[in-house]
């Protein structure tokens, strides 16, 4: 994300050193031919103010060493073709070269300061994108905290009431007291689920398993566990007629599918309908998931799989789960989409190329 | 009636703690030792009906001790591992661990297994009929009923459900169904496996995408899930 060289400003990315030595060299050159082809209607002395501004410009752009060479390259040139008596080094005249010595000194500064001013500049906007940065993290750290503390907050207190021997609860608010400490760990596992996934990725030794996969099975079995949390939506499942069987790491994927619905569960309203479609087209394997929700604004969409994003208004989370979804897919060489849909709703579609077989039916009997 | 004896191996006092209570609750007898050493000890003085073993302890890995115990120990062993660590599972169950619980577990998950795992050891091998909910399979004659109607299955197929039926609530790996069914050079071939279950699954469950017989175990295999 912070990356100084993208950021919009009147300076572009840098060419690398050794161009920018060959850029300042022809430059110097392209300047001293339209000089001297000019040099019928201007004075030498006006060739010189021409080199200034050239060498001018190569420093809005280049760094010092390069640019410290052209005006170098620049005194000489002038010299030697330009100052009487031409293509010598010798100078006639005092005067010239005191132009001579003043030329150079003016375009060593006019580098240097150019060269500070650029640094400065650049200073200024790394430390403002820091704070930005900064303020981000600081934000999305304050949700992971909050989503890690709640439930182990309820924990301590409802132990802590629970074994308290002078208050005296009834059956009905202990047996509650019990329900939030359930509720709680559950929701502590899936977060630090999602933290070991998360890290699982960072290690840089996350390798995926592959073995054959019936499409099928692990969307149902995706299905099957999260049950619970389906009971409140439609469900609508759609499976391509006779998918082959595919080359994934089925517990990988498991997750991927997991945490897209889990997400469509906890970001869309109940009674709408979650829409989980597989198919085989290409050579790919292309697995949706929709929702009938609000869809997600356009203008976050490129941050929607960054980790720790959570949307304007939402209800909780870590901002992890699709941050992970990513990952896996690209462990799988697949990529994933977010749309909006037409009338309602977000759709992601992870597609994904990998071998197959047609082994549908197999003869024994 | 003899109350049946559960060594627990975990150096984790709050799992022993938590162990005790819901097994002693259950009324079996339990005991634990918080090291590999200790375990062994435990298991080779006084043999339990069923060990608890946790794949990290301090002084061993599990699987060492496992290995070990499997030269002279041949009651169930119940591995006890945290998430994410199918590999480790598999290279247990492969040594001959008889089922696996991962952390964290649901106390009524851990005791159906340890029930079925010492309701397995205690069955005698020589069975000629198994009967389960609505499934019947009759092992001389190879014939297989659902709801009393005969269910007619290839010799593949066949051979799949009785290996999962006569491992009833137990894991299978992938690797040890391929090599009992279709021999040693098939042990990569798992495309035969999915075939098969699959086909298998829409002769024997009622809705073949929710299965309550043959459950697949992510990354690992399946369990025939014996309900009987």
């Amino acid at each position: 994300m912070r990356n100084a060289e993208t950021v919009k400003g009147f300076l572009f990315n840098k060419p690398p050193k050794k161009r920018q030595y060959a850029i300042c060299i022809f430059t110097v050159a392209g300047a001293t031919i339209i000089c001297s082809g000019l040099d019928k209607f201007i004075d030498y002395r006006n060739v010189a103010l021409i080199l200034l501004v050239t060498v001018s410009c190569l420093a809005m752009f280049l760094d010092i060493l390069p640019v410290l060479l052209a005006a170098t390259l620049s005194a000489l040139v002038w010299d030697f073709f330009f100052i009487p008596p031409r293509l010598t080094l010798t100078i006639g005249e005092t005067e010239d070269r005191i132009l001579l010595i003043m030329y150079f000194v003016i375009a060593l500064i006019n580098a240097v300061l150019t060269f500070k001013i650029r640094q400065m500049e650049k200073e200024v906007r790394e430390k403002s994108e820091r704070a930005r940065e900064v303020k981000f993290y600081n934000t999305l750290f304050n949700s992971l905290s909050h989503e890690l503390r709640t439930p182990i907050t309820t924990i301590i207190g409802a132990s802590d009431n629970l074994m308290n021997q002078s208050v005296r609860l009834d059956d009905t608010t202990r047996k509650e007291l019990l329900a939030e400490v359930s509720i709680a760990a559950l929701r502590l596992n899936q977060q630090v689920e999602n933290l070991l996934s998360m890290s699982r990725l960072e290690s840089g030794v996350f390798q995926i398993k592959k073995d054959w996969v019936d499409v099928n099975e692990l969307i149902h079995k995706v299905v099957h566990h999260l049950e619970p949390q389906l009971e409140k939506f439609r469900t609508s499942i759609d499976i391509g007629e006779n998918l082959p069987l595919f080359k994934l790491d089925f517990g990988i994927m498991e997750q991927v599918l997991y945490n897209l619905i889990y997400n469509a569960v906890i970001h869309t309203p109940e009674n709408t309908t979650i829409t989980i479609q597989a198919l085989f087209t290409e050579g790919k394997l292309i697995l949706k998931v929709a929702d009938n929700g609000r869809g997600f604004p356009e203008d976050e969409f490129e941050n929607v799989f960054t980790k720790f994003y959570q949307p304007q208004g939402s209800k909780g989370g870590t901002g992890l789960g699709l941050s992970i979804v990513k990952g896996f897919v690209e462990a799988h060489h697949g990529t994933i989409t977010l749309e909006n849909l037409p009338v309602c709703g977000a759709m992601f579609t992870v597609t994904i190329e990998t071998e197959v077989t047609h082994l549908n039916k197999i003869n024994d009997a | 009636m003899h109350k049946a004896q559960i060594l627990v191996i975990d150096d984790e006092v709050q799992i022993q703690r938590l162990l005790h209570i819901t097994l002693q609750r259950e009324d079996f007898d339990v005991s634990s030792a918080s090291t590999a050493a200790e375990g062994i000890t435990r298991v080779a003085q006084h043999p339990p009906d069923l060990v608890l073993l946790d794949l990290g302890l301090p002084d061993k890995s599990g699987h060492d001790v496992l290995k070990h115990l499997r030269e002279w120990y041949s009651k169930p062993i119940l591995i006890i591992s945290v998430q994410s660590d199918e590999a480790a599972i598999v290279k247990a169950l492969d040594d001959g661990a008889n089922d696996y619980v991962i952390k964290p577990f649901r106390t009524g998950e851990l005791v159906a297994r340890v029930r079925t795992a010492l309701r397995n050891a205690a069955a005698e091998g020589n069975k000629t009929e198994l009967t389960f909910s609505d499934l019947t399979i009759d092992l001389v004659s190879r014939a297989v009923k659902k709801k009393g109607v005969a269910v007619k299955l290839t010799a593949t197929e066949y051979s799949l459900l009785s290996l999962l039926a006569r491992n009833g609530g137990k894991v299978l790996t992938h690797h040890y169904m391929l090599t009992q069914i279709w021999g040693q050079h098939y042990h990569e071939q798992s495309q035969y496996l999915r075939v098969f279950i699959g086909q298998l699954r829409k002769k024997i469950e009622d809705d073949p995408n929710r299965p309550t017989y043959i459950v697949t175990e992510s990354g690992v295999g399946y369990r025939f899930t014996a309900h009987q």
